[in-house]
């Protein structure tokens, strides 16, 4: 790519592509949008009371926690299927990522209907607040890796994903594996320290 | 070779020149509704940020008359707070952060030899959301209530019991908008920086503008995303009722959008100073004839800034009574960011020593910036101390402090920006007449406008009152600051006049009128859709340089390719 009289170029190597940093960049920004939910949860969390304790089911939402977590393990595995070429595995693994994060939604959508019926509304008071928005940005994050994981495991059903979409999975991968470490200290700072 | 990467020419061969490219092709004006080219979506961003500029200096002349004298009755007290929000939000969030991602959108794939951005399709996306945004916060009119709780909305002044009209919703609904818009733009940049760079364009040898943009880049992902999460509990609270920052009721913190808003708040002050300081280093030294004096230093202090940013947003709530450990750490961290801010006036002024000054317009305004930059930085540091902070906080003070900053800087910075690369974008010269003009005029009345405002804040002037008493040296004050705002007026529209004459029949410019040294003066002005025909050899921070006086040229080592470069 370079004639002699230049100096080594500066783009080396296929590994690290223009969407892939594009996706990094993006998602150091949305950890920022997190961080600033999570420490908000933590400034206000003086003023809680009894009602997290009370009305949280710390042990339930850990089992449907540990359906998201594998589910990072799952996204691996079909990349490593697409690498290798093996279609068939491909599209199981991702099936398998999906229904994973849909139960994890299922457990967000009992937790939320328990506090509802409840009278915790998002307007009940600062802690319902807190914690509606908090988990309830989680779920859309959720939500839209799970329609990037839907649409690619949906061209591949079609025969429309090749080789040549390596950087789309691996960038809607590196958004899953961040949502996952996102329920890490959403989980963390909602259902164990502060309550 | 890469598809990312575009051809090269060898050393001898001088870069011919273009015919003149027809700024739009195919379906006419339309497209500018459909391009994804990034030298037109600059365009799109800075012919924006112009007309906004039109309306907040409207806006800030309405101010200034209603402030001409005392127990003036021109605008009510209502309209007075909107128009004071309004002005600020415009300046700022419509005006400077996207004129400078409009320049920078356009310069920077062509300062390190690029063919486009990217993602020139979510650039386009992150032009039309950021429009989309500033239309929505002026639709709020429609309703009979622009947004009024200032720039800042501080709660509880923007919860719905004190500001139940939707003029905050719709400034609250904008400002996410615009903010994701800018993400996109500023993902966009880094992803160009990082890998779109020309063959043997390393780190150490990038132009300053492009350091200056990636840092500004990096900021507005850190910075702007926090603003977005303290806007959605702003919302929340107001549409559906919850928590957040009532104070009055079950706990909230009307604090903590304190705390969020000016995490963003102060970082944002360097996204609209860093671009201007890239500028400031691109300017100084073609104006100079001088290579920048400590290249390193002026990317390094970029950095430092940055860094220190995110540590100092408590400075802006002295007065909320924190703990004294609080005020202490933020007082100290504020003039820490003060060292890497010196650092670069102190390379700026030495690149002009014994430099071959060449005294045309944007050097006019690159000087000007030096001096008041400079007034507006000791004023900073002076708030940096908590109990000056204490007795000047909210008087016209600080209003004078941050209009140095960011007009008699960002702006004027801006300005010498628009005069040199006009030429580029246009292929004509900006008439000098008028710039000479311009120039004069601004620094009349800019320095009119503001300077009479410290005196103000040091007498009791509070700052966003609607009217005053007719106090001693209140009324001539003010008189001369209103007087200064319509000299500064005429300076802007002389301003614009030219833009417009120049653009019909300006002087032709040429590749490289000012014989400048980065590579967007490689090509043709205009630039041709493509950017490039052929792309010199870069071996130092100067290709062009290196290129026009091959017996001067100076080779910046290469980490892969040390001695034999």
């Amino acid at each position: 790519m370079t004639t002699a009289n230049t100096s080594a170029g500066t783009n080396r190597g296929p590994t690290i592509n223009r969407h892939k940093v594009g996706m990094l960049f993006f998602i150091s920004s949305e950890i920022f949008f997190f961080l600033t939910l999570l420490s908000s949860y933590a400034y206000l969390s003086g003023a809680f009371g009894n009602l997290p304790k009370e009305s949280l089911a710390v042990g339930r939402t850990f089992i449907f926690s540990l359906f998201l977590f594998s589910s990072s393990l799952t996204v691996w595995m079909a990349e490593r299927a697409f690498h290798r070429g093996r279609n068939g595995a491909f599209r199981l693994w991702m099936l398998a990522t999906i229904a994973l994060g849909l139960v994890f939604l299922t457990g967000q959508g009992i937790e939320y209907h328990e506090l509802m019926t409840s009278g915790i509304t998002l307007s009940y008071d600062v802690f319902s607040s807190a914690f509606f928005t908090l988990t309830g940005f989680h779920g859309l994050h959720v939500i839209t890796g799970l329609i990037m994981l839907s649409s690619l495991t949906g061209l591949s059903f079609a025969g429309k994903l090749g080789p040549k979409n390596e950087s789309a999975l691996a960038t809607i991968a590196y958004y899953w594996h961040f949502v996952d470490a996102v329920w890490v200290a959403v989980f963390s700072v909602a259902y164990l320290i502060f309550v | 070779m890469t598809q990312e990467s575009i051809s090269v020419t060898d050393g001898a061969a001088t870069p011919h020149a273009l015919p003149f490219p027809p700024l739009t092709r195919g379906w006419g004006w339309l497209a500018w509704f459909t391009t994804t080219d990034h030298k037109k979506i600059g365009i799109l961003y800075m012919v924006t940020s112009l007309f906004f500029f039109g309306v907040g200096g409207i806006e800030a002349l309405l101010i200034r008359v209603q402030l001409a004298a005392p127990e003036a009755k021109v605008l009510t007290p209502q309209e007075y707070n909107n128009i004071f929000t309004m002005h600020g939000t415009t300046m700022i969030f419509l005006v400077v952060m996207p004129i400078f991602i409009g320049i920078a959108n356009y310069m920077v794939p062509l300062m390190v030899g690029a063919r486009d951005v990217a993602f020139p399709r979510l650039n386009a996306l992150g032009f039309w959301v950021f429009l989309l945004g500033g239309v929505v916060i002026y639709l709020a009119g429609f309703t009979g209530s622009l947004a009024d709780a200032g720039w800042f909305s501080y709660a509880p002044l923007s919860e719905f019991s004190y500001s139940s009209r939707p003029g905050v919703d719709y400034w609250i609904v904008g400002l996410i908008e615009t903010g994701v818009g800018t993400i996109g733009a500023a993902v966009n940049l880094l992803a160009t920086i990082v890998r779109y760079r020309a063959p043997g364009m390393t780190w150490r040898r990038m132009p300053l503008f492009v350091w200056m943009m990636m840092i500004t880049s990096l900021i507005i992902l850190y910075a702007l995303t926090p603003l977005n999460a303290g806007l959605i509990m702003l919302l929340g609270d107001r549409v559906l009722h919850m928590h957040f920052f009532r104070a009055n009721v079950s706990g909230g913190s009307a604090i903590l959008w304190q705390h969020i808003f000016w995490f963003f708040g102060h970082p944002e002050v360097y996204i609209m100073a860093l671009p201007a300081f890239g500028i400031m280093s691109e300017v100084v030294p073609v104006f100079s004839r001088k290579p920048i004096f400590g290249y390193t230093f002026v990317a390094g202090s970029g950095v430092a800034i940055g860094l220190l940013s995110f540590m100092v947003w408590a400075h802006h709530m002295f007065a909320v009574g924190m703990t004294t450990a609080m005020n202490g750490a933020f007082s100290a961290a504020s003039m820490l960011i003060a060292v890497p801010t010196g650092v670069k006036i102190f390379n700026w002024s030495t690149t002009m020593f014994r430099g071959r000054i060449r005294l045309d317009t944007p050097m006019l305004f690159a000087a000007a910036f030096i001096i008041q930059f400079v007034i507006g930085g000791i004023t900073g540091v002076m708030f940096a101390a908590v109990p000056v902070d204490w007795q000047l906080t909210d008087s016209y003070f600080v209003v004078a402090h941050f209009h140095y900053v960011l007009f008699g800087g960002s702006m004027f910075g801006l300005w010498a920006g628009v005069y040199y690369w006009f030429p580029k974008i246009t292929g004509r010269m900006m008439d000098n007449r008028l710039g000479k003009w311009h120039f004069w005029l601004a620094v009349v009345g800019f320095n009119m406008t503001f300077f009479v405002q410290h005196i103000l804040g040091l007498v009791g002037m509070p700052r966003r009152v609607y009217t005053y008493p007719a106090l001693p040296g209140y009324f001539a004050m003010n008189l001369i600051s209103t007087i200064g705002a319509f000299i500064l007026g005429a300076a802007v529209v002389i301003f614009l006049w030219n833009l417009v004459v120049s653009f019909r029949r300006g002087k032709p410019a040429g590749d490289n009128p000012w014989d400048a040294w980065t590579l967007e003066w490689a090509t043709t002005s205009p630039p041709p859709e493509h950017n490039f025909e052929k792309l010199p050899p870069v071996r130092s921070a100067r290709p062009l340089f290196d290129l026009n006086h091959p017996d001067l040229a100076e080779v910046t080592p290469h980490p892969e390719t040390e001695g034999n470069a």
